[in-house]
């Protein structure tokens, strides 16, 4: 069995170039799919490329490097426009998943509940991608397309996601559950929010996990809610009747699909109104 | 190219709790694995593989992981600090080890290590952290005994160090055998083996129902190159266990059908490495599905699982007394409803294991269990073997809640050894563990109960069909325990209850904590409800006026002239539940999203069998040199029986508790305590070990010639004896002995009176009955239907506490495990395989719980003791329904209370406000 420790990330990509093999960083979702076996494959562990790791800022972006943990998210000194990230963060499973699971591999994990994804769809988040060809950057929005499936091609590896710096940009995240930790999610909101100096909605982007096979921006709403005041009274009356498509979600053990939607409307609404108030 | 590589040959290198360690493994295997079994870190406990429960939470360069998530290879070069190394090495460690032990924070003790090393975690960052650092610190461990209370204090309380009491009845002391479980030295049903003894694992059937036929299994042996293949062939004696005479139905492997999915049909062995690799879906077997039923009312459809039970009813039960038909009909009020609840899952965090050895022409067994002696009696039925030849020695046990009563693992490994002559092993996969053991018994309940215009209970009329799943196992117990308790702990002049359990295609139903009494508290408690509102009466007071008191006749017609203590655990309530009204008042005045409720439920539980003998044995002797030992064979699964048992054999003697040391349990060293079920270790082996101290206690006190008063002094091959007229020494080597071990011996044994039930279910089916009642605070979410536990009061009669601390860790273990049975637990066979999609409460899910210990005595328990362990959850589920109903006015009647059906509930009547008005 061939386990592998590259430093840097052309040994990881040459590694790649050479054999089929599996790639491996937290181990948080990798384990749990052997279902208690050990895999004979080849192993590429990621952790040890430095440069794939840790948070930056430059350019007008912010970088969160491929292998960078939720614990390094949730407790860095981010703006505002993060904190539905670093909400999202403190939610991912427990301490201990929060201590391993990466950035990357929530995105490459491709659940439908993964938890990064609504808060950095709603900060329209890019994946940034490297392999035989260079380097390539997609929206999150292209990078997943469905249930376990991403647009990652054979010989690449997600290096880092990448997300527009929004001075003024407040956000808030909201996961329900049937419990307190350890939390698959039956809905998540995103909502990341501008608001002029009259108080109304400039500009907004919504987000929804655990909805549909991906997570989902929301454009019905995002255009209803523009432009309406951040108060309780107009958001809950322009999200009444609002289309909440392309939501689809499904019946399973942790809910039935027309809850989820009741409670999405209600979640987004409540979230709506956490991230204007962060903003005052 | 900087390149690292790693092969097996190299093997890994990294700190191991503070000493450089090389493993030998593949760099890809788990980490926990990795560490159990080649770095004989057994404290690294492996509860789910998939990082849902975190027991095997290690710290790896300081932050806590699950080392089941973590690869080997990964910590090469690292710093990895397990349970076991932060208590000897840290002091920190140390520090919470006690803090752990003062507050009983260790159950059973299998997610000790996880918590421990998760809270160890925090301490080094926050040294006072808040509650709520700690939930979070801690939110990824899941223990399933302890309601998460103690393990809060314990760690809120690390940096104290204070003297924690030692004594006999009534001393809130320390467990006895608690130090192995907060050092990381406990060992459970897994980590008994010898190094290289041979793994087992077991082929399952993936159908509901199937036919099957065996292929070439000799050439899939040779193909394979494991040991044995075992089959039903292979079974020497009778394939077929049970629990309950008369209805042993289970194989051990299925023959030619399979009645549920995950049933046996064959098992491999062979060196770990071997069997953990193979593919078993490549074993020679092909199924042939049938049509299967998987709910009571698809049962009659299918062809019948066993010969002898048409239409699939596996039996019945009943109890009637005076007429309820007319009563219902004149009754002022008449409350009814239907009422559900799903299979529950008993999830413990340690899965099955056992490991066998045969010792010539004996075989022993050792095993996580809660009934060594029946254990061995069916394992000597399905081996062929006299009963003798087969020894059970329990392990420590990571929790059962009683699905470790049944065999599971055992006759597997015990019959591999056999023929194979050396030691095998097995431990279950968690997704094995949920698909193949026994669950509480979905229960489908309609109840009327009819009150006077006075608010005095007239009658009341019961109906419960409960699907015992594909074999009997205690469904018979559910089934006629169902009816005896389905009043409720209040007078019922007029009453009948009738009780089905159905066979279906599902893993079998069977014995969980309170035996179909928590589904039918969920019936006839928020009945309780319906009748106080309609009558205008507060539904405490109502609950009080007809609570049943001594000299009033039950359901039964059994009387009890003391003892019967729900009026005191209701009176106990009264400023409680007047508060916390007050207080729901004063905050749903304010408005908002979020509504304030109070609930309440009554529960009471027979403790011991139904009618039946079940008698404990105590043995305790004194060697020549002075030592007292005691041979206890009560199996404590986290319960607590080790230290209750001990103290009260140490009143009886009269000597302090640290001067005792215990044996067993062994099957070979101390005689029968029977089963731990059913709330009877403390009143039935207790009154044995009760008998037994006061046995031993007279022998002595006669070879003194000294007076009842005397107090004895265990020294060096003595006894000093003193009483008012002086002191005597018996000097021990001086005794004629009574056998090989001991100079002194006693063997006492109990058996609780009770009297078999007529055709009407009329009689005394147990010497005693435990009584609760219970108060849920809560508030609930109206636009998304959540549910917020604000705060549960317990009052439980105990008759007296032996160890009140104990007690408290008792009821607050099962309040949370009545907070999952209503809020969010069903096991839906082949589809919630796992403790991510199967929910039990987490740290979070818990809120504060005050236990309020009521000591009214007993007639026959030791000291006045009565059992405890089933009662504390059969209130809590229906005082969880009952306070969401005063919150919003919704009534959840099928369980479990997700999100999604409080919602429901709430949307389908038209004004909540208007209801709130109303009640």
């Amino acid at each position: 069995m061939q386990f592998h420790r590259p430093e840097t990330l052309e040994a990881a990509l040459h590694l790649l170039s050479e054999e089929p093999v599996r790639l491996l960083a937290g181990g948080t979702d990798f384990f749990p799919a052997l279902a208690g076996k050990t895999t004979a494959e080849p192993v590429v562990d990621l952790c040890r490329i430095k440069s794939l790791n840790g948070i930056s800022r430059s350019d007008g972006a912010w970088r969160f490097g491929a292998t960078t943990s939720w614990s390094d998210i949730r407790d860095a000194d981010l703006p505002a426009q993060f904190l539905a990230l670093q909400q999202a963060a403190r939610e991912v499973g427990s301490i201990q998943i929060q201590n391993a699971g990466t950035i990357a591999g929530n995105l490459c994990n491709a659940s439908p509940a993964a938890d990064g994804v609504p808060p950095l769809l709603a900060l329209d988040a890019d994946v940034e991608i490297a392999g035989p060809a260079g380097v390539r950057r997609v929206p999150l929005e292209r990078f997943i397309t469905g249930v376990r499936r991403t647009v990652l091609q054979p010989g690449e590896i997600v290096t880092a996601v990448l997300v527009p710096e929004k001075t003024g940009t407040h956000s808030a995240f909201l996961k329900l559950g049937a419990r307190r930790y350890l939390v698959i999610s039956i809905a998540m909101v995103a909502v990341a929010l501008d608001c002029a100096d009259d108080g109304k909605i400039s500009e907004i982007s919504v987000a929804v996990g655990s909805c549909s096979q991906v997570a989902r921006r929301l454009p019905s709403v995002e255009a209803a809610l523009a432009g309406t005041p951040a108060e309780p009274t107009e958001v809950k009356a322009c999200l009444k009747d609002v289309d909440l498509a392309p939501l689809a979600p499904i019946d399973d053990v942790r809910a039935p699909a027309d809850y989820r939607l009741i409670a999405v409307r209600e979640l987004i609404g409540r979230a709506v109104l956490m991230a204007a108030q962060e903003g005052r | 190219m900087a390149l690292t590589e790693f092969d097996e040959l190299q093997g890994v290198t990294f700190q191991l709790n503070g000493h450089a360690v090389r493993i030998d493994g593949p760099p890809a295997e788990r980490l926990s694995y990795a560490l159990r079994e080649r770095a004989h870190a057994k404290d690294v406990k492996v509860g789910c593989d998939a990082g849902d429960c975190g027991a095997c939470t290690v710290l790896i360069d300081g932050n806590p992981v699950c080392a089941c998530t973590t690869a080997l290879g990964q910590v090469d070069g690292a710093t990895v600090e397990t349970q076991a190394g932060l208590v000897a090495n840290d002091e920190t460690g140390k520090a919470l080890a006690a803090a752990f032990q003062r507050h009983q924070a260790a159950q059973c003790g299998i997610c000790t290590p996880g918590m421990m090393v998760s809270a160890i975690g925090l301490l080094r960052r926050q040294q006072t952290p808040t509650e709520e650092a700690v939930k979070d610190a801690l939110g990824g461990v899941l223990c399933r005994c302890t309601g998460y209370r103690k393990i809060i204090d314990a760690v809120l309380d690390a940096g104290n160090s204070v003297e924690a009491p030692v004594g006999g009845v009534g001393t809130p002391m320390a467990r006895v055998d608690g130090l192995p479980k907060v050092t990381g030295t406990e060992k459970f049903g897994d980590d008994v083996a010898p190094a290289d003894t041979l793994t087992l694992r077991v082929v399952r059937s993936p159908y509901h129902h199937a036919t099957f036929e065996l292929g070439d299994i000799e050439a899939y042996r040779a193909n394979t190159g494991v040991d044995l293949v075992l089959t039903a062939r292979d079974v020497p004696g009778t394939n077929c266990f049970g629990v309950i005479p008369g209805f042993e139905d289970q194989p051990m492997f299925a023959e030619t059908e399979t009645r549920f999915k995950g049933e046996a049909v064959a098992a491999i062995v062979g060196p770990a490495d071997l069997v953990n690799g193979l593919d078993l879906t490549a074993f020679p077997v092909k199924f042939t599905p049938l049509s299967h039923a998987l709910v009571p009312e698809e049962a009659a459809g299918i062809a019948d699982l066993h010969e002898g039970r048409a239409q699939n009813v596996m039996c019945r039960g009943f109890v009637k007394r005076g007429d309820p038909g007319p009563a219902l009909a004149t009754a002022a009020v008449v409350a009814e409803g239907s009422f559900s609840t799903g299979f529950i899952e008993h999830g413990y965090i340690e899965p099955e294991a056992a490991f066998a050895r045969r010792t010539g022409d004996r075989i022993e067994v050792h095993c996580c269990t809660q009934a060594p002696v029946m254990n061995k009696e069916g394992l000597a039925i399905l081996l062929g073997l006299p009963p003798n030849a087969v020894r059970v020695i329990p392990t420590a046990v990571g929790g059962g809640f009683g699905s470790k009563l049944d065999l599971t693992a055992q006759p597997f490994v015990a019959l591999a050894a056999w023929l194979l002559d050396r030691p095998v092993r097995v431990t279950y996969s968690r997704s094995e563990s949920i698909a193949t053991s026994t669950k509480r018994h979905p229960s489908e309940i309609t109840m009327r109960v009819g009150a006077d215009a006075d608010g005095n209970i007239v009658a009341a009329e019961f109906d419960g069909v409960f699907n015992t799943g594909a074999y009997a196992s205690w469904g018979p117990t559910v089934a006629n325990r169902v009816p005896i308790h389905a009043s409720g702990p209040y007078k019922t002049p007029n009453y009948v209850a009738r009780s089905a359990g159905i066979h279906t295609n599902t893993a079998p139903s069977g014995a969980f904590r309170g035996f179909g009494v928590p589904q039918s508290a969920l019936a006839q408690e928020p009945l309780y409800d319906d009748l106080a509102n309609a009558l205008g009466i507060d539904r405490l007071e109502f609950r009080r006026k007809n609570a049943l008191r001594n000299g009033d006749p039950t359901v039964t017609g059994q009387v009890f002239e003391t003892g019967m203590g729900i009026g005191d655990c209701l009176d106990a309530l009264k400023t409680h539940w007047d508060r916390a009204l007050a207080e729901a008042n004063e905050v749903n005045a304010k408005g908002g999203p979020r509504r304030r409720g109070v609930g309440i439920a009554g529960g009471w539980y027979g403790c011991g069998n139904t009618s039946m003998s079940n008698p404990s044995t105590i043995r305790a002797g004194v060697t020549a040199a002075g030592e007292v030992v005691l041979h206890q064979g009560a199996t404590d699964i986290g319960q607590g029986s080790n230290t209750v048992i001990t103290q009260i054999f140490a009143t009886a003697l009269g000597v302090p508790v640290p001067q005792i040391r215990i044996v067993g349990p062994d099957t070979d060293l101390t005689p029968d305590a029977g089963k731990t079920s059913a709330s009877r270790q403390t009143f039935i082996t207790g009154n044995a070990a009760r008998l037994c101290g006061e046995a031993l206690r007279a022998r002595i006190l006669r070879l003194a010639n000294v007076s009842d008063a005397a107090e004895l002094e265990f020294g060096t091959g003595e006894i000093r004896v003193s009483d008012a007229a002086g002191e005597r020494r018996i000097s021990l080597p001086m005794l004629e002995p009574d056998n090989g071990d001991y100079v002194l011996e006693a063997v006492e044994s109990y058996d609780p009176p009770t009297l078999p039930l007529d055709e009407n279910g009329q009689g005394s089916p147990y010497a005693v009955f435990g009584t609760t009642a219970q108060m849920v605070e809560l508030e609930v979410d109206l636009a998304l239907g959540t549910v917020n536990l604000l705060k549960i009061t317990a009052a439980h009669d105990l008759g007296k506490a032996i160890n009140p601390l104990l007690v408290e860790g008792q009821v607050q273990g099962g309040v949370a495990q009545g907070i999952g049975l209503a809020l969010m637990e069903e096991f839906l066979p082949g589809r919630t395989e796992n403790l991510h999609d199967y929910l039990i409460p987490t740290i979070g899910d818990v809120p504060p719980i005050e236990t309020l210990i009521l000591e009214t005595g007993d007639e026959h328990g030791p000291y006045g003791a009565k059992g405890l362990g089933e009662h504390c959850l059969i209130p809590t589920a229906p005082a969880i329904l009952n306070a969401i109903k005063d919150a919003c006015g919704a009534r959840v009647s099928h369980l479990p209370a997700t999100p999604d059906k409080v919602l429901a509930a709430i949307r389908s009547q038209t004004a909540p406000d208007k209801v709130k008005a109303d009640t």
